[in-house]
């Protein structure tokens, strides 16, 4: 499943980060690369962005961005 | 002679780097922009331990790759100007991303000191680092430091000039070791440039193999100009090179050579970090559940802008009155002691209004520039964006633009200076193309006088009718120019919500007071010179062939009052008194009237006449509009002076004016629109020109806002004839 799809609170594997080249680089450059757990802690008020926790930080990305990252282990 | 050594501060943004600087060097800072991009260069130099250091911070970056202008900037830095040493702050309640740009400055080869910065905070989270295994599996002197509290920095800095002291190279064992196949390819690559080329290298091969085969566009160019026959030989070896690893792993190569990073950094994390299991402590969190909240998130923020208005501009405008009086002063005195003449009139009208105009704002703005600090180093600023990214992603923009904008409708100078929060250079110079169209405070006046004459009791619906047209104009310029100049998507919104902090005092008030600085230095130039121009416009040419001889007529006056007063009583007198005054400053205001129509801005507004004439603009109109470049408060008074009506007295006067100039609602409303759009004020043009560092930008703007009012207005001025209207 993506990682857009995923409910405020649930936690998955990234499996995949898909786009194009620098969006991509950025993404996989701010640490979330394949294997690295990933929690989605919120929506914003409008329902875009997201805020995602990795690696212990906090991170914002959009919905559309969010629709590129597979994720898989979902729980 | 003390010895000389360079420390470049890097490290990720929010890690604490500023802070750290704000430390070492204290006050003694120089700011100023990295050649040509506007990106805040700061250095400073301290003596200490016996050495004269020059400190320079680096732009914060979360990796060496370059993508946006801070990293092109922090590496070419380390490149091409070789520091001594690298100070990498990081983030210690961060480890494994802030390693990432720790493991590439490792690869670049540069003397490297770590600062493990905040390591306190996170103990509180459950994190401990084991620095000494840190130093030892990289290869780099880790040093802990408490950048708010000001620990640790006397050791950094002397590990950092050991190591300069050193001599030797750093080793180079302990890198980043990548999976078989690439580890080929890099040495492959490396051989075939040391091979090739000969003398000594500019960079270490190794790196610049690494680069090469994540296809860096830099390092291509430099190579090619370096020597453009080998480098097009090791060019080609590349493409080969690239293509062998893209079929091996079904990836871009640079792709996999960043997960094979994080996989170095994983390893590396996992023996020299322990998590607790004990439940971390994390009050930003429970922050964010209020500030971020789905349902009261919005109102929150809104009252945070809200105050931040309330205090710019009702505290402010205290301090306002007062230099607005200390400047009436200065402005008293000078005339008093200056002998009549041209230059006390340059002096007086030209000068010290100019400056004035100027200094008057400073108060505004230092309270503005404050709490946009506060916003900054609180981390309020990412949730705002954060906040309002969905509804600035439909103009094309990201969530950061919206506090530029806003603070557009208080004054556009700091509100295009605000733009240096944005990271992408498009989104900046788009959001500084669309931000004049947030109707000003400065042009209030303006819409006051021509809807109070015109509207009546319509007059706010109208004001606000003309507000909403900014807006709607700005959403509309901002999709067109994003599809069209700046094309290409707005930049990725992939922003890291640093964790809540308490700001400290001093770097706010460093903070406040560079961007304040900033703005009167380059704002108080081209005012003077613009004010200067304008008003010997206004003033010149001094030889006029008035149609009435006024001082005659004003002596005239004198006399006959002069003789009625002596027969009349004491109350008689007190009324011919003011009779007298009305009448000679009637006179004197028919003649600043005629002096005007016929000075060279006077000669120029007829001159521009036919362009106002299809939006109902009549020339004085077309003057006012003119002077109003210098300021847009200033459109009123010149209006006031054209129709020789005493402004000071009550609005009224110059209104009942306008109404029998033959002035209709309809062009009135027409001049509004044009106001609103028309070319930014100087202090604007002067701001655009800095933030965008471009003349093109600049005179782009002031075209474009230009024709875009004249074509509203004529759309609204002739449809509306058309409809019926006048």
């Amino acid at each position: 499943m993506f990682l857009s799809e995923m409910q405020a609170g649930q936690t998955g594997t990234v499996a995949h980060v898909g786009g194009n080249g620098i969006l991509r680089r950025r993404i996989l450059e701010m640490g979330i690369v394949k294997g690295s757990d990933i929690t989605v802690e919120k929506y914003a008020p409008l329902k875009d962005p997201l805020e995602l926790i990795v690696k212990g930080y906090h991170i914002s990305l959009r919905v559309e961005e969010a629709a590129r990252i597979t994720v898989e282990n979902v729980r | 002679m003390r010895p000389k050594l360079t420390i470049a501060l890097a490290g990720n943004p929010n890690s604490g780097k500023t802070t750290i600087f704000n430390n070492i060097t204290g006050t003694r800072q120089k700011v100023g922009n990295w050649p040509g991009v506007t990106v805040a260069k700061k250095e400073g130099r301290i003596h200490k331990f016996g050495y004269d250091l020059k400190i320079i911070d680096l732009p914060g970056t979360y990796s060496l790759t370059p993508f946006s202008i801070e990293e092109i900037v922090a590496r070419n830095y380390i490149l091409d100007e070789r520091p001594d040493v690298v100070i990498d702050i990081i983030d210690a309640s961060n480890l494994e991303r802030s390693l990432y740009l720790a493991t590439q400055l490792r690869e670049i080869d540069c003397k490297v000191v770590f600062a493990l910065n905040m390591a306190d905070l996170a103990r509180t989270r459950g994190m401990k680092i084991n620095a000494g295994k840190l130093a030892e599996l990289l290869d780099v002197p880790v040093v802990f430091t408490v950048g708010n509290k000001n620990e640790g920095i006397d050791d950094l800095l002397q590990q950092s000039i050991q190591l300069a002291e050193s001599g030797t190279c750093a080793p180079r064992a302990r890198n980043v070791k990548y999976s078989q196949d690439i580890e080929n390819a890099i040495e492959g690559l490396q051989r075939f440039i040391e091979d090739k080329t000969d003398g000594p290298q500019p960079y270490n091969t190794r790196w610049v193999a690494i680069k090469l085969l994540e296809d860096d566009k830099i390092i291509k160019e430099r190579i090619l100009q370096k020597d453009a026959d080998v480098g097009l030989e090791i060019l080609q070896t590349t493409d080969a090179l690239r293509k062998r690893l893209e079929e091996r792993f079904d990836d871009d190569p640079q792709i996999v050579m960043t997960d094979e990073r994080y996989g170095f950094i994983a390893g590396i994390i996992k023996e020299v970090q322990t998590t607790s299991t004990l439940r971390r402590v994390d009050i930003s969190r429970n922050i964010d559940l209020v500030l971020t909240n789905r349902f009261i998130g919005f109102p929150i923020f809104m009252f945070f802008i809200w105050a931040m208005f309330q205090l710019t501009f009702s505290l402010g405008g205290y301090p306002v009155q007062w230099i607005g009086s200390a400047v009436g002063a200065v402005s008293t005195i000078a005339g008093a002691v200056l002998p009549d003449s041209l230059v006390k009139d340059l002096i007086l009208d030209g000068i010290i209004a100019g400056v004035g105009s100027v200094i008057v704002f400073l108060p505004n703005i230092l309270i503005l520039f404050f709490c946009i600090a506060l916003f900054e180093d609180t981390g309020y600023m990412a949730r705002s964006a954060f906040l309002m990214d969905k509804i600035m992603h439909l103009i094309g923009l990201h969530g950061k633009s919206f506090i530029p904008m806003l603070m557009g409708f208080g004054c556009n100078v700091p509100a295009i200076m605000a733009t240096r929060t944005l990271e992408s250079e498009k989104d900046r110079i788009l959001t500084i193309l669309i931000t004049p169209f947030m109707s000003c405070s400065a042009k209030l006046p303006v819409y006051i006088v021509l809807a109070g004459a015109f509207f009546g009791l319509r007059a706010g619906t109208v004001i606000f009718a003309i507000y909403l047209l900014g807006i709607l104009l700005s959403i509309v310029t901002g999709r067109l120019f994003r599809s069209t100049l700046l094309k290409g998507r707005d930049a990725p919104f992939v922003m890291e919500l640093p964790p809540y902090r308490v700001p400290m005092l001093k770097s706010l008030l460093i903070h406040m007071w560079d961007r304040s600085k900033l703005f009167l230095k380059k704002m108080g130039k081209i005012i003077l010179v613009g004010s200067v121009i304008v008003w010997a416009l206004t003033v010149f040419p001094r030889n006029i062939q008035y149609s009435v001889d006024y001082a005659a007529q004003i002596n005239r006056i004198n006399d006959t009052y002069a003789s009625r007063l002596e027969t009349a009583d004491d109350a008689r007198k007190h009324q011919l008194e003011s009779e007298k005054q009305a009448a000679v400053s009637a006179l004197v205001r028919a003649q600043q009237a005629e002096q005007i129509e016929k000075s060279y801005i006077g000669q120029l507004g007829k001159a521009v006449a036919p362009i106002f004439a299809p939006l109902g603009i009549q020339w004085k109109g077309g003057v006012a509009l003119l002077t109003g470049f210098v300021a847009k408060e200033i459109v009123v008074s010149t209006l006031g002076v054209l129709f020789a009506a005493d402004t000071d007295q009550d609005s009224d006067v110059l209104q009942n004016a306008l109404a029998a100039s033959g002035m209709t609602p309809l062009s009135a409303l027409s001049m509004m629109v044009f106001v609103l759009l028309y070319l930014p004020c100087l202090a604007t043009v002067a701001a655009i020109r800095r933030e965008t560092g471009s003349y093109k930008w600049m005179f782009f703007s002031i075209a474009y806002s230009t024709v875009l009012a004249w074509v509203m207005a004529f759309v609204i001025y002739q449809g509306g004839r058309f409809l019926g209207y006048s």
